[in-house]
């Protein structure tokens, strides 16, 4: 059963073949017996998934069952769960329980979809390899010596291990596409406000950004037909209707104008990598698109950009975790700068503190003009870069990331190159356009991810676009060895 | 050397809204600890707040009654500090684009001149909770019903020049604030809170002195004496030589005076950046329009109506138009009565000393504006003198009768304006004060207006003072000439 797509399920859900019942217990037991090795999980909810699997059954029996219905799914641990703990991979929330639902856990349970768990991820979502981790690091489930990715890279990992047929993700800088790419599973990040931001803990709230990993890009469209719409807890969230996800995915791919960005391409780039998109590239060609190459001039000025914007909301974000409501609070203060200061330094990790200062500098009086105001300049120009290309062309392409999965530990110490490592993901948070990475070939015996990436709102074409690629190649249903 | 003071406001309105600025939660006064306080009031982790569409109106309204630039286009910002009571770690305000831009506000002063003051701006922002430091053994209770209840900061150019002034431009708020129905001004709730911003200059110095704020104050006489205070305080400084330096400095009115909270140097660095869960507040011309058609006579236009209308001092008019319910009340009196100035005296002297002695405001004043001016009718047309209206305003305080002639009536004080009777009492009167009466013819004609206040006292208590007395006066002076 777990080799099966989420279409797949909810066609034997449907049929009778299986239970949610047998089907949630089949995952569970995977996960008991194999996320040892991978780490994909932060907390197991064996009882309430099983009972929500039973009540699944219940509402198909009774004649009331959606897609999703009895589909287990798996939760970024970010997303706060009426009731079960949510941490962010810290230990400042290690004993926080939320008593309320993120508008995504509402829309998941309505749809009947059956919760597991909740993943691990890099704390407060600030990493691309899952190594910030309170709860340790994700592995690669393709080779256990490599990182998954990050942040979300234990909704990735579980994808790509079998122990989950989706899950969900969000994706500040990247966060969704590069574990997706790394761990060699198809993840979507949507436009900015597609996706209600109620409820998800906030890293960069301008650049946060919910969406699916699953196999497919068919069942990310099931996934994001779930999730998306606009939501009145949140006001970025966009009031606009919300397409069924699935009905261009068997669209023709005549036509499409496919833009190649010459700035994607240069020397930063692994050789490996370039020939493997190269060849997904005239795939695309055969299935009848067009090619043609774009420029988006200011693309280097991205990842400066983001590590101003990002750390400084950041900074912001994070006051709210004082040792004083709710969370880690250090043992007998002495006074109240006292508690503000262990209880933060207790319960943050290196990479959330590093961003915390650097963000609280760029915000500080006499330097804003300099860091802040001059990024969020770079940002509009940025923006600007991608609504002059997509006149021009449909759909974005090129490589997620510049290299496949590094090695754990081979960059915990440089963060410099490990924030390179986001260069082609970044922009798209900028923009706030949506992106989406599946997978296209390997380097090393390691997975590598194509980006597409498209114009405002228009998830079905890239849908459509990773779809038609995906029913043409099977790069997607490659399985890692040791997954059987 | 003489020197000048020169005093800015920040104050901060509450605005009556039903609930807080960025959640659902009630922000009705009094309620038991956190019972008002949601997720998003608390500050959890994953929530976002949603703006109140109602405190933008009362904002616009605002803008509108003081002649402002109403922000097209207003942001809000985040305010970075730490403390216990604020629990995201950032209060919401808003920085560069406030909602309300530059207006001003015109004061009368107790000499009848009046001055207008500039307001720099007025911004939206959340309150923060109470921090509670008794009851908690060494430890901090923190109440959060407070927190996310909208405010209105009302910021005043430096151009007040006295705490009298800062006095009145505070009560002109207050006055306004109330008019327009944006907060319900009561001080003691802390609806109403101010800052003083301080400093001195010497006479005739362009430039301005180091300023002190002076945190909290928040009664009208605490304003007076605190700044006073401060005054005092800067000038025996720099009369000494010393200088002023610029601090935060928070007032105790139970010792009478001002401490000093924080320096410049200790203060917080706020890190104001535009808050991205929150998209920039666009208003279109239609809805501001239609607030402006929906604002009321302002205190200001009343102030200058009452003056040309009813030939009012400055003093009086401001006094009648200091509140809504006030004016309201005195303009149906004077209609009633048919004479603006009588309603005016009964109104700011009798009836308002009899409310203050019952402690009750006008809104619940026991007679009704049409009562009162029943009554004032019944002087003007003569029917009882102004004497015996006490005695009926009295029973109609007390609710003794439905109206002022019902009780002119059933206690039969209805003013004997017959010349016979009136002629039989006079008459009566001279028989039996002979003495007084050739007093009287001898005295010499200044002398005789003094003495002729015996005879009409007679006559008045002969009729229990029901005679007309201007009948009674002009009787009495012919038959004693």
């Amino acid at each position: 059963m777990h080799n099966k797509t989420i279409a797949e399920l909810s066609q034997g859900l449907a049929n009778g073949e299986f239970s949610s019942v047998e089907l949630t217990q089949a995952h569970l037991d995977r996960i008991k017996r194999l996320d040892p090795k991978y780490n994909s999980f932060i907390t197991v909810t064996e009882d309430a998934a099983l009972a929500s699997a039973q009540r699944a059954d219940e509402q198909r029996a009774a004649g009331n069952a959606g897609d999703l219905t009895g589909i287990p799914i798996a939760q970024k641990d970010l997303f706060c769960t009426d009731g079960v703990r949510t941490t962010c991979a810290s230990k400042i929330l290690d004993n926080f329980i939320a008593p309320y639902d993120a508008t995504i856990v509402t829309k998941f349970n309505d749809a009947g979809a059956v919760c597991v768990g909740k993943t691990n991820m890099d704390e407060f979502a600030m990493g691309s390899s899952n190594e910030n981790s309170a709860y340790g690091a994700v592995k690669n489930p393709w080779d256990t010596n490599a990182v998954p990715g990050g942040s979300s890279g234990g909704s990735a990992a579980a994808v790509a291990a079998r122990l989950v047929p989706g899950s969900t993700g969000s994706d500040t800088g990247g966060s969704i596409r590069q574990p997706a790419a790394l761990c060699g599973v198809t993840g979507l990040k949507p436009t900015y406000g597609r996706v209600s931001r109620w409820g998800m803990i906030a890293y960069a709230s301008s650049l946060d950004q919910a969406g699916p990993f699953a196999r497919t890009a068919e069942d990310c469209a099931y996934l994001l037909n779930a999730m998306a719409g606009f939501d009145t807890k949140d006001s970025t969230s966009i009031d606009q209707a919300v397409p069924d996800y699935r009905a261009d995915l068997n669209n023709s791919l005549q036509g499409l104008r496919i833009g190649l960005p010459k700035e994607y391409f240069t020397d930063s780039l692994d050789a490996g990598v370039q020939q493997v998109i190269q060849n997904a590239i005239s795939e695309y060609e055969k299935l009848g698109a067009t090619v043609k190459e774009i420029s988006l001039p200011h693309s280097e000025l991205a990842i400066p950009a983001y590590y101003v914007i990002a750390p400084a909301e950041a900074s912001s974000n994070l006051s709210r975790f004082d040792g004083v409501r709710f969370g880690h609070r250090c043992e007998d203060p002495e006074d109240l700068l006292d508690l503000y200061k262990r209880s933060r330094a207790e319960g943050f990790g290196r990479e959330v503190k590093r961003r915390i200062i650097a963000g609280t500098y760029a915000l500080s009086e006499g330097y804003y003009d300099a860091y802040y105001l001059k990024a969020q300049r770079l940002r509009r120009m940025i923006k600007n870069d991608f609504v002059a290309a997509l006149n021009d062309v449909d759909v974005i392409m090129g490589p997620t990331t510049p290299t496949p999965a590094f090695n754990i530990g081979e960059k915990s110490n440089d963060p410099m190159s490990m924030y390179l490592g986001d260069i082609y993901t970044i922009s798209a948070n900028l923009a706030g356009l949506p992106g989406i990475s599946i997978p296209c070939g390997f380097v090393n015996d390691r997975p590598v991810g194509l980006q597409i990436m498209g114009n405002y709102f228009d998830e079905s074409r890239l849908l459509n676009a990773a779809h038609q690629y995906q029913l043409h190649t099977d790069w997607h249903q490659q399985t890692p060895a040791g997954i059987e | 050397m003489e020197w000048e003071i020169v005093i800015g406001l920040e104050i901060h309105v509450q605005l009556a809204t039903q609930s807080k600025i960025f959640s659902g939660s009630s922000i009705a006064f009094g309620a038991e600890a956190n019972t008002q306080a949601s997720a998003v009031d608390l500050g959890l982790p994953g929530v976002l707040p949603v703006l109140n569409e109602e405190a933008v109106r009362l904002a616009v309204r605002f803008g509108l009654a003081i002649d402002a630039e109403v922000t097209r286009s207003s942001v809000f910002a985040r305010k970075n500090y730490f403390y216990p009571d604020l629990p995201k770690g950032y209060q919401i305000s808003q920085m560069e684009l406030p909602i309300v831009g530059k207006g001003e506000l015109e004061i009368t002063l107790e000499d009848g001149s009046t001055r207008l003051i500039g307001v720099t701006r007025a911004h939206l922002e959340e309150d923060a909770g109470k921090s509670l430091h008794e009851d908690f053994h060494g430890m901090t209770g923190i109440d959060l019903n407070r927190a996310g209840t909208p405010l209105l900061e009302i910021v005043s150019e430096p151009d007040l020049r006295s705490a009298k002034e800062a006095v009145a431009y505070l009560r002109q708020i207050h006055t306004l604030i109330r008019y327009i129905g944006i907060s319900d001004g009561n001080m003691a709730e802390g609806s109403m809170r101010c800052d003083a911003n301080v400093s001195m200059r010497p006479k005739g110095q362009e430039e301005y002195g180091t300023r002190a704020e002076i945190k909290n104050i928040n009664s009208f006489r605490f304003v007076e004496r605190a700044i006073n205070h401060e005054v005092e305080r800067q000038v025996d400084i720099l009369e000494s030589g010393g200088k002023v330096v610029q601090e935060t400095r928070l007032y105790d009115a139970d010792k009478n005076e001002t401490r000093s909270m924080r320096s410049k140097e200790e203060a917080n660095d706020y890190r104001y950046f535009p808050d991205p869960d929150l998209l920039p507040v666009v208003l279109e011309e239609d809805y501001i329009q239609a607030i402006k058609d929906s604002l009321p006579e302002l205190p200001h236009e009343k102030r200058h109506r009452f003056v040309e209308q009813y030939q009012f001092s400055a003093y009086d008019a401001d006094l009648l138009s200091s509140s809504r319910e006030l004016a309201e009340y005195f303009e149906v009196v004077a209609k009633t009565a048919g004479d603006a100035k009588l309603a005016a005296n009964w109104v700011n002297g009798d009836l308002s000393a009899s409310l203050n002695k019952e402690g009750l405001s006008i809104k619940n004043s026991p007679v009704s504006a049409e009562q009162l001016g029943g009554l004032l009718a019944r002087i003007t047309d003569k029917t009882i003198s102004g004497k015996i209206a006490k005695q009926v305003f009295e029973a109609l305080f007390k609710g003794e009768g439905a109206d002022a002639d019902a009780i002119i009536d059933a206690k039969g004080l209805k003013q004997v304006t017959d010349s016979g009777a009136i002629e039989a009492i006079v008459d009566e009167v001279i028989a039996n004060n002979a003495a007084q009466v050739e007093q009287y013819r001898a005295s010499p004609p200044e002398k005789q207006a003094k003495l002729i206040g015996f005879f009409v006292g007679q006559v008045m208590k002969a009729s229990k003072g029901k005679a007309n007395p201007q009948q009674t006066n002009e009787m009495l002076a012919k038959k004693l000439s």
